[in-house]
């Protein structure tokens, strides 16, 4: 990695022609500690993912009672206590900001976390492949099949129709769940089950089962290799402290077969704990040799390290020849230094401390969000009017925001030119001089309202008014300045 | 694809078989996606014109066995909207008048579709907002020529103002000069005791009493003893603040002079019934209804 290189070499090297084609990966299965984890976080985001959009909440009459719901045709935002007008998106904002400093964070202590468990690529091409290991059988009965594509029997064409008919019916159950976040579950499964749903659903389902089947079906590691931004982000934003899944070349090397390393023991050279056994290479999904180093194609999902353990138990040497680990300890321990980590370092708590402020700031936009607003438009044409008896009107067109799930009664009032009077159109309700209106649950009221002044109190061009809308019921004020002006 | 086997010896490569001054040329066909692409395009085109209007002919066109045109497309939309709307508007069309302003849901329905006509139709002379322009009242105001009431707002939008139609309001004032009724010094006189009807300034020399039996002799019989004036005539109220055309002594005397016939045409024969409820409503709502 660090070999200084002169730069007339590299211009006499061809590296050959930027496209190469895709090799077929066929990873062995494996079993051990990080193929459980897998397997758990596996079942753990695609439980999640099927299953959510079935969760009931309820949110009082009338209200959707989906816990998690997108309602795009009443513009609303549903995430179990919380709901989200459109003008609120910003709240997402945030919520993308934890994610991007969460996805460092993972990447300051344990490399490709993301990328090894938890990203849909991973999820879904690693449930393809278990289908695929599932019927045709595991790694070199894959690759002897293949290899004897020409003479094609009856059977292998149905296994391989079969394989497709079920990555499709994956495919089609991803894009199925997807829709149900978009309008009530229950409902439109059965409308999809007798071709009742509306056509978007259909195409929506469509596009990604398409998506779906082909990236995890056909395309697998190429997307993380030559699609996905992440892993040349990831490289420039690591550093020399991370652990990454890495080869300890400090105890594998040099690479002898075990009948020969006994020879050499016994003449007493130095040998190293790999025994070349490609099984790291076998079972690795995007087909790399983890021992050529941290390369951009390793997603570090940790199966190599299963694979290795499980030949070092087996010839009885120690575990983790293969493991979450960085160059500094390799140094360390070829110098005779016992390792140290370091998950706890400016760069992780810098991050937390980030993950913190963002989430406390969320916290607090969202603790404290107005549920009552109100938009004063002032009329431009004209923007006053003058009375018979000279007196001036100014009209405002005011929207009433109710983000509560009920109907409730508010108050105006309006504080600006002298001796000035209100009049809401269309609004005969008034107590006490205070026009009241009720505004209706979970929706915005357009109100057209009427100041008039009378002007010999008012001789200035313009003066600011303020509006005030107070909730009778739960005293819950909301107001907005706008200025009245003469003609 | 070619059937020439003929090779070119110096590249190996089979030739078109075509030869000038012993000169050869190598067949260097076009990549085969590229030819089923075309083939491709061609057949659509073929299949174009077999479904949608594609040859003109001498006095018409192929219509093509889907029958589309823009124009139909356009007529299904329109037949759309008037579903979606069909029951609202309906509902806006039975109910009377005073009870749209007090249902909050139907006011709504009212003023947003009245909003829209009337930047259809009305804005042209009243302007988008109804601000009106000299010769043009503005709405938003609370001096109406013809009456600020819901129903009288109605007949004047049905019917119009010196529109032509048979129930449209009729009077218009005299032309008092050019008809030979008022003298031009008359006139003048005239013109500055309506200026003091409403508190304005008269002009020096004007004889307030001469001034006051012109305006009694002439004028009272439309805009009464006072000056208040009869919205059953459409003559304005001559006290207040507000003037159509202006209070100036000059504008007062060509008003005076040649009379004014403002002309607003009828609505009744080209908007339908909910949708002039709409725009009555919508306008009464301006500000200035009574």
């Amino acid at each position: 990695m660090n070999k200084t290189v002169n730069p007339t070499d590299l211009q006499l090297e061809d590296d050959g022609p930027l496209y190469a084609a895709q090799k077929k990966v066929y990873p062995q299965s494996v079993s051990g500690t990080f193929r459980r984890t897998k397997w758990g976080l596996m079942a753990f985001c695609l439980g999640v993912y099927y299953l959510l959009p079935f969760v009931r909440w309820n949110r009082g009459l009338g209200a959707p009672d989906q816990a998690v719901l997108v309602d795009l045709p009443n513009s609303r935002f549903y995430f179990f206590f919380i709901e989200l007008w459109p003008q609120e998106v910003y709240y997402f904002t945030g919520l993308l900001i934890v994610a991007a400093l969460t996805l460092f964070l993972m990447n300051a202590v344990g490399g490709r976390i993301w990328c090894g468990y938890l990203c849909p690529q991973t999820v879904w091409t690693d449930l393809f492949y278990a289908v695929e290991r599932m019927i045709e059988g595991d790694r070199r009965e894959r690759m002897r099949k293949d290899a004897a594509k020409g003479t094609m029997k009856l059977e292998r064409f149905a296994e391989i129709l079969l394989k497709h008919s079920i990555w499709l019916m994956i495919a089609w159950w991803t894009g199925g769940a997807w829709v149900l976040y978009f309008n009530d579950a229950p409902t439109l499964v059965k409308q999809l089950v007798i071709f009742q749903a509306p056509m978007i659903a259909y195409v929506w389902i469509a596009i990604l089962t398409a998506t779906t089947y082909i990236f995890a079906g056909w395309m697998r590691e190429q997307v993380c290799v030559y699609m996905c931004p992440w892993p040349r982000i990831q490289a420039a934003l690591t550093d020399e402290w991370a652990l990454n899944v890495t080869y300890k070349y400090d105890r594998g090397e040099a690479r002898t077969s075990l009948k020969k390393a006994n020879e050499l023991r016994a003449l007493g050279q130095p040998v190293g704990d790999c025994i070349d056994c490609y099984q790291c290479v076998a079972v690795c999904p995007t087909g790399i040799d983890i021992r050529n180093g941290p390369q951009l194609d390793c997603i570090q999902c940790g199966l190599c390290i299963d694979a290795c353990d499980t030949v070092m138990t087996k010839i009885g040497r120690e575990t983790r020849l293969i493991g979450y680990d960085n160059d500094i300890n390799i140094h360390r321990r070829q110098e005779g230094k016992p390792p140290i980590y370091r998950i706890v370092r400016p760069r992780t708590i810098i991050y937390t401390a980030m993950i913190a402020a963002v989430g406390a700031i969320m916290l607090y936009a969202m603790l404290t969000r107005s549920l009552l607003d109100i938009n004063v438009l002032h009329d431009r044409n004209p923007v006053a009017v003058k009375l018979s008896d000279g007196s001036i009107r100014n009209a405002y067109t005011v929207r009433l925001l109710n983000k509560r799930g009920f109907d409730r009664v508010i108050a105006i009032d309006v504080d600006g030119p002298v001796n000035a009077t209100l009049h809401v159109v269309g609004a005969d309700s008034v107590t006490q001089d205070r026009p009241m209106i009720i505004l209706a649950r979970d929706t915005t009221t357009e109100l057209r309202l009427l100041v008039t002044a009378p002007a010999e109190n008012n001789p200035e061009k313009s003066v600011p008014v303020h509006f005030r809308v107070t909730d009778i019921g739960l005293g819950e004020v909301a107001s907005a300045t706008d200025h009245f002006v003469a003609p | 694809m070619t059937e020439h086997s003929d090779i070119d010896h110096v590249s190996g490569r089979s030739t078109t078989g075509h030869e000038w001054d012993g000169i050869k040329e190598l067949n260097t066909p076009l990549p085969r996606w590229w030819v089923i692409t075309f083939y491709a395009t061609i057949l659509w085109a073929i299949g174009y014109w077999i479904v949608y209007p594609a040859w003109p002919l001498l006095w018409s066109h192929t219509t093509g066995i889907w029958n589309y045109s823009t124009r139909a497309e356009v007529a299904t939309e329109l037949a759309n909207l008037e579903k979606i709307r069909g029951d609202k508007m309906v509902a806006l069309g039975a109910a009377p008048l005073e009870e749209i302003e007090k249902n909050p849901a139907l006011l709504a329905l009212a003023r947003a579709r009245g909003k829209t006509v009337f930047g259809d139709n009305c804005a042209p002379c009243h302007g988008s907002g109804g601000a009106g322009a000299k010769g043009y009242p503005n709405l938003n105001d609370d001096e109406w020529l013809w009456g600020g009431s819901l129903d009288q707002i109605m007949q004047t939008i049905q019917f119009g103002a010196r529109s032509g139609h048979p129930k449209t309001h009729e009077s218009a004032m005299l032309a008092f000069g050019k008809e030979g009724v008022l003298k031009k010094d008359e006139i003048v006189t005239v013109a500055n005791y309506v200026r003091s009807l409403s508190g304005l300034p008269t002009a020096a020399g004007y004889n307030a009493t001469v001034g006051a039996k012109i305006f009694a002799d002439n004028c009272v019989s439309c805009h009464g003893d006072n000056g208040k004036g009869n919205q059953e005539l459409g003559a304005p109220d001559l006290t207040d603040k507000i003037w159509l055309y202006g209070s100036d002594e000059a504008t007062l005397v060509e008003t005076i002079t040649n009379g004014r016939t403002g002309v607003m045409p009828a609505w009744v024969s080209r908007l339908d019934p909910s949708t002039i409820k709409a725009l009555t409503v919508y306008v009464h709502s301006l500000g200035g209804g009574k």
